[in-house]
């Protein structure tokens, strides 16, 4: 991690000496941060105030020059204590007390050392291996009974987000979402970054991904041509959707409609609301989505390009789904775990036209993995951006546009 | 009655050097010494009407004389200090002994958490000032606020020749604060101004300052300071205090004067 930090506590007669204003004045004067954890006033004029600092300095060394500089006031190390745990209590059932987490990179201080909590992810429990002393994070309906749960919250600390090294828009520590921002720049910094990513992911694989997940939608506003060149060209290597993306761009493929409408024509077919109940139809008595491709019957679009560029696709079901289609996961908490096993190795996921599975992969990520949510309902980027990721970017536009946006950046012949 | 912890300066001299102001080529002129402390006793005692509790000094030990940095006395509680420099901790079982064997309750701080007693803690009836940086560390002074009830505002010590509190402030009784404001950061200027409205405040010119004019002792509405502070002494003056001069520069020669030469008891 690139934020070294050690909290201090700082207590007596602090506000009227200014002490704490001199502490303060001192960390950033030397080039640090500070986070002010918790500070008590004092009622009285006899009765001390106190306060918790989490000093954060790029380096270990300035971070050592800063508490040795703010040691002669009075800020000293405070005395840290291992993080508790407990047992958990039966499979399913977190301790009484459970830490829940954050989905900024967490740390847990075990036999005096601090070590990394792996998988990070937001509103889950940490989960203590003690003999390899290593924790991860661990969602409530995976924990096993008897597993080690970290409890309370000593022990336990959170690394506030460095600020990112690129100057792009990911770099400026922005979650306002806003439909009147101009966003030419923002679709040419994540083109930017995706052609880095491409060449990542060309030399280490799986270890380099970007993750798309998308609604409907796309489909709908004319977004799926630029999908799928963007998944042809090695622009995108994972795909989270539910039932209707998959099932209207195979509608488009075998009918030229999306919900019916003709996608070129523009206009109602008749019985056109058929088609992705027929193609629904289709698949099942096919098998899977691969042997659709496989076999011919499914020749292009979205689907076509994630099986023949073998790109991993997670389809969560909902309540209202029609069929499903074959691949379909309709338990929720299946999901989940399939969507989970899936994120490693993202570095940028982009989250277009969907409500549902946008939040259910930023719930995911940790906070380190830049994330760009478009939509056209404001509430939905808002609704991420309102997660405190700096690197949250929300973009209020059409899917189609986005992504032939996006795409005509790459290099997608007009 | 006003009493005062004093002591002879029998084996008083410069037998190291721990402030700027110590130069071991600078002896001190002994029978001169003694005639000027003998001089300070006078005042107290004669002027004033001070009673003095007199320590036995001891051999070796060239900074007994002074007690001001014997600790802190509260009604019949004691502090003993804990000196930042070895060669004054020898002095520590000195002052323990004469607060025990004169009846004081006797707080301990642990050792290495340096405390240089009344040098270092000043104050006004209801809240304290404590110097820090350069003799006592910060973080006695939370502890001394628990143990007294009394608020104590920390002021760092920035200039190595106003070595502790006492040699740059100094309460007065009416409720004035003499004070040379440059031995103090900005931070420390700040809190002075906002707890002591500036009619109170009695800026001590740089030249009284350096001949220690903040080194005073005042009881009741007399003031006892070095000779040779006429801006100080005006100022004094002004504000309806007795001004004692007495000629200290011996003392001077080690870096202190009227008020390190003495302790409050019963303060």
């Amino acid at each position: 991690m690139d934020i070294h930090q050690e909290t201090v506590v700082l207590s007596g007669h602090i506000i009227d000496s200014l002490l704490l204003a001199k502490v303060l004045d001192i960390i950033l004067m030397m080039g640090g941060t500070f986070d002010i954890e918790d500070i008590r006033i004092g009622k009285t004029r006899e009765e001390p105030s106190r306060a918790r600092i989490t000093v954060q300095a790029s380096s270990h060394t300035l971070l050592n020059d800063i508490l040795k500089s703010i040691q002669p006031h009075g800020a000293s190390v405070e005395r840290e204590a291992d993080c508790r745990f407990e047992a958990a209590p039966a499979d399913g059932i977190f301790p009484e007390d459970f830490y829940a987490t954050t989905h900024l990179p967490t740390q847990i201080r075990l036999n005096g050392r601090w070590i990394d909590v792996e998988h990070i992810e937001m509103d889950v429990g940490i989960v203590v291996n003690q003999e390899q002393a290593t924790a991860r994070a661990v969602p409530m309906g995976e924990v096993r009974r008897g597993e080690l749960i970290v409890t309370g919250r000593e022990g336990v600390r959170v690394i506030p987000l460095a600020r990112p090294r690129e100057r792009d828009v990911f770099g400026f520590m922005e979650s306002h979402v806003s439909a009147e921002r101009p966003h030419g720049h923002v679709i040419a910094d994540i083109a930017s970054r995706m052609r880095r990513l491409r060449e990542q992911h060309r030399r280490e694989g799986a270890a380099c991904r970007v993750l798309l997940a998308g609604g409907p939608a796309i489909i709908h506003a004319g977004g799926r041509d630029a999908l799928t060149w963007l998944i042809e060209e090695e622009f995108i290597h994972v795909l989270f959707c539910g039932n209707a993306l998959a099932a209207h761009d195979m509608e488009a493929d075998l009918y030229g409609t999306s919900l019916g409408y003709g996608l070129t024509a523009g206009r109602t077919v008749p019985h056109g609301h058929e088609h992705h109940l027929r193609t629904i139809n289709r698949i099942r008595a096919i098998g899977s989505i691969e042997r659709a491709v496989a076999s011919g019957v499914v020749k292009n679009g979205i689907m076509a390009a994630c099986v023949r560029k073998n790109v991993p696709v997670v389809m969560a079901g909902t309540i209202r789904d029609d069929g499903p289609l074959p691949g379909v996961i309709t338990d929720s908490i299946q999901a989940q775990q399939a969507m989970r096993a899936a994120i490693d190795g993202v570095m940028l996921a982009l989250l277009v036209a969907s409500t549902l599975h946008a939040v259910a992969t930023g719930n995911l990520l940790p906070a380190t993995i830049p994330t760009v949510c478009v939509d056209i309902n404001p509430s939905v980027p808002t609704k991420l951006a309102d997660r405190g990721s700096f690197q949250a970017v929300g973009l209020v536009m059409d899917a189609a546009s986005f992504l032939n946006e996006l795409a005509r950046l790459l290099g997608r012949p007009a | 009655m006003t009493r005062l912890l004093v002591c002879p300066p029998d084996f008083f001299g410069i037998e190291y050097e721990i402030n700027p102001w110590m130069r071991l080529n600078n002896q001190v002129d002994h029978e001169q010494a003694i005639l000027q402390w003998n001089s300070l006793m006078g005042v107290f005692e004669r002027d004033i009407g001070v009673t003095l509790e007199r320590l036995a000094p001891v051999p070796g030990l060239p900074d007994l004389v002074f007690t001001a940095n014997a600790g802190v006395v509260v009604g019949k509680t004691a502090v003993v200090s804990r000196f930042r420099h070895p060669e004054r901790r020898r002095e520590e079982a000195c002052f323990e002994q004469w607060f025990r064997n004169h009846g004081y309750e006797l707080l301990m701080l642990e050792p290495g958490l340096f405390f240089e007693g009344a040098g270092d803690l000043l104050g006004f009836p209801d809240y304290w000032f404590g110097g820090y940086r350069q003799r006592s560390d910060i973080r006695v002074f939370p502890i001394l606020s628990e143990w007294f009830h009394r608020e104590i505002i920390p002021l760092e010590l920035v200039d190595g020749r106003f070595y502790h509190l006492d040699t740059c402030f100094c309460p007065l009784s009416g409720g004035e604060l003499l004070y040379f404001p440059a031995a103090f950061d900005r931070y420390g200027r700040i809190a002075i101004a906002e707890r002591i409205p500036p009619t109170k405040r009695l800026v001590v010119p740089e030249q009284d300052a350096l001949r220690f004019a903040c080194n005073a002792v005042c009881i009741n509405d007399h003031v006892v300071l070095p000779a040779g502070c006429p801006e100080t002494e005006r100022m004094l003056q002004e504000r309806g205090y007795h001004v004692h001069a007495v000629l200290l520069d011996e003392f001077m020669k080690s870096g202190g004067s009227a008020k390190c030469l003495t302790l409050k008891l019963d303060g």
